[in-house]
């Protein structure tokens, strides 16, 4: 039981990883990104590439792709996400669904389907495991994945509410033309944020890539998953991710207890619970869905 | 343009489809000037600040800020060259706190960032009184407050040229002459002033010359006095009002 308990725990860190870009992406863009997914899985076969066959050390390989990443996310906004964003609120979700479609058939292309591994990469790390007392073993994987989602959390949080950049990240999501006025490029901003959403994509990657194996069509399970943890967790504070992947993972492995077969029904069960308890009342939008309408908030 | 011209309309005009909002407006801002802008609703005032602002392109004319052409220049840009406006309806960034708003503008509005833009941001609050309200988010002021908070964000950005749009709307007699005290110390320090109000007693008490709007077109332009008592102002701005 304590051991469920903690491999519950430990699942959560992995969920929140994978979901803090797609949830920073949505608090600072307004967009969700369809792409998550398919870009965490791009990740991953830039680092097998640059680590397996270029045989760099894997935090070389990582440093090497949160710049590619981050190049990529500012190309993404201002040669696809900017167009979009004037056309309503579906717009620049389709324009990321396209794009997923996109890399997941590219992705196929040129890697074929086998299914591929970090693992190789850090030797021993793969399948070493602390001992707690009660002959309880964990991965050490596991903890630094949750320790990772912790320090990315934290350090988001930390740029959003700390720093002149944070500053001026939350000034363009609150109000663009606003933001424009006080002197603030917003196309420049706008850039950076989706930069550093899909950097942070870099270290689900990792996460993903030495907890299992993957393959070009990966994307769209680790997309639900990030965006279950969302909705359950809401968002106005990246910590809420965090919780919100702990009560996914909880949820998955209670029900996986009740029933060999029934790990991801329970976690979807936690996600319809979270999407009636938000959106009653009656208010069906995608704000209320992710428990951003606050009382006495008025302009 | 006469040398001493800081802000310059040339013949602007902007249509909204076959709809004309503003037609041919041409008005000469100097240096130092503090300018009232009356008119009934719908004249195009606000649509005239737009322009000025950048928020929108005109669909004809040429906007000057200190004698060079800004009509192609985007917002952030003209804000670096000194031009500021607050909204009538004020547009706080609600989830920062006060002093976060005005930091952000700090950082970002000026042409020469600040040796200590932590410095600059408290002796702007410090000037618009909002100093007590600093560590507050700003979706917990009240109007009044978010008033000043316009106008300390305004401010922050070191503005040369500064433009007010119905700052004075909703507020109490009271209030309404602290808000005129504190446009007139702003100008005293050299802000040339631009101010769109309904209430003529603000303008009145401030102003050192009144241009009067109506239809997209200027019908008067002079001395509060000589505005206030033109026939056509008469006609089209006050007896539309009784």
């Amino acid at each position: 039981m304590t051991s469920q308990l903690i491999n519950a725990i430990l699942l959560g860190g992995y969920y929140a990883v994978l979901a803090t870009g797609l949830a920073f992406m949505y608090s600072v863009m307004n967009v969700i990104n369809l792409a998550h997914g398919a870009l965490i899985v791009l990740s991953a076969y830039g680092l097998w590439l640059l680590g397996g066959n270029l045989g760099l050390p894997l935090p070389v390989a990582m440093a090497i792709m949160v710049v590619v990443m981050f190049a990529v996310g500012m190309f993404l906004q201002r040669v696809v996400l900017s167009r979009a964003s004037g056309g309503g609120e579906l717009l620049p979700i389709l324009a990321t669904f396209g794009i997923s479609i996109i890399l997941d058939n590219l992705m196929f292309q040129v890697f074929g389907a086998d299914s591929l591994s970090l693992a190789p990469l850090v030797g021993d790390l793969s399948w070493a495991s602390f001992e707690l007392p009660g002959f309880i073993f964990v991965g050490k994987t596991s903890v630094y994945i949750l320790l990772a989602a912790i320090v990315v959390i934290a350090g988001l949080e930390w740029l959003l509410r700390r720093t002149a950049l944070g500053h001026r990240i939350q000034a363009v999501s609150q109000d663009r033309a606003t933001a424009a006025l006080l002197g603030i490029d917003t196309q420049r901003t706008a850039a950076i944020a989706t930069g550093i959403a899909l950097a942070t994509g870099v270290i689900a990657a990792t996460a993903m890539g030495l907890r299992s194996a993957w393959g070009p069509y990966g994307g769209s399970a680790q997309l639900l998953f990030a965006f279950e943890a969302v909705v359950i967790g809401g968002l106005g504070s990246l910590w809420r991710v965090l919780a919100g992947a702990m009560v996914l993972a909880f949820a998955q492995s209670l029900a996986a207890m009740i029933h060999p077969q029934g790990f991801l029904i329970g976690g979807h069960l936690a996600f319809l619970a979270a999407v009636f308890i938000r959106l009653r009342g009656g208010s069906f939008d995608l704000k209320s869905l992710l428990g951003l309408t606050r009382k006495g908030a008025t302009a | 343009m006469t040398s001493s011209s800081i802000l310059q309309s040339g013949g602007i005009s902007m249509s909204f489809g076959a709809y004309k909002v503003l037609d041919d407006i041409s008005l000469n801002i100097a240096k130092g000037e503090i300018v009232g802008i009356l008119g009934p609703n719908g004249a195009g005032k606000t649509t005239y600040m737009n322009l000025l602002t950048g928020a929108l392109r005109p669909t004809g004319g040429q906007v000057f800020l200190m004698g060079e052409d800004v009509t192609r220049l985007d917002t952030a840009e003209r804000c670096h060259r000194g031009l500021a406006r607050t909204h009538q309806v004020p547009k706080p960034f609600l989830h920062m706190t006060v002093f976060e708003n005005v930091l952000v503008a700090v950082h970002h509005g000026r042409a020469v960032q600040p040796a200590n833009p932590v410095m600059e941001a408290w002796m702007v609050l410090k000037e618009t009184g909002l100093a007590h309200a600093a560590n507050r988010t700003a979706e917990t002021l009240g109007l009044l407050d978010r008033k000043r908070l316009e106008l300390s964000r305004a401010l922050a950005t070191d503005p040369k040229v500064l433009l007010l749009d119905e700052i004075g709307g909703g507020l109490t007699e009271a209030e309404g002459d602290a808000l005129v005290a504190l446009v007139k110390s702003i100008h005293a320090r050299g802000v040339t002033i631009i101010w769109i109000e309904h209430i003529m007693r603000l303008l009145m008490e401030t102003c050192t010359r009144l241009v009067c709007m109506a239809e997209g077109r200027v019908l008067a332009d002079g001395t509060p006095e000589q505005v206030v008592e033109a026939p056509e102002v008469q006609t089209a701005y006050f007896g539309a009002a009784a």
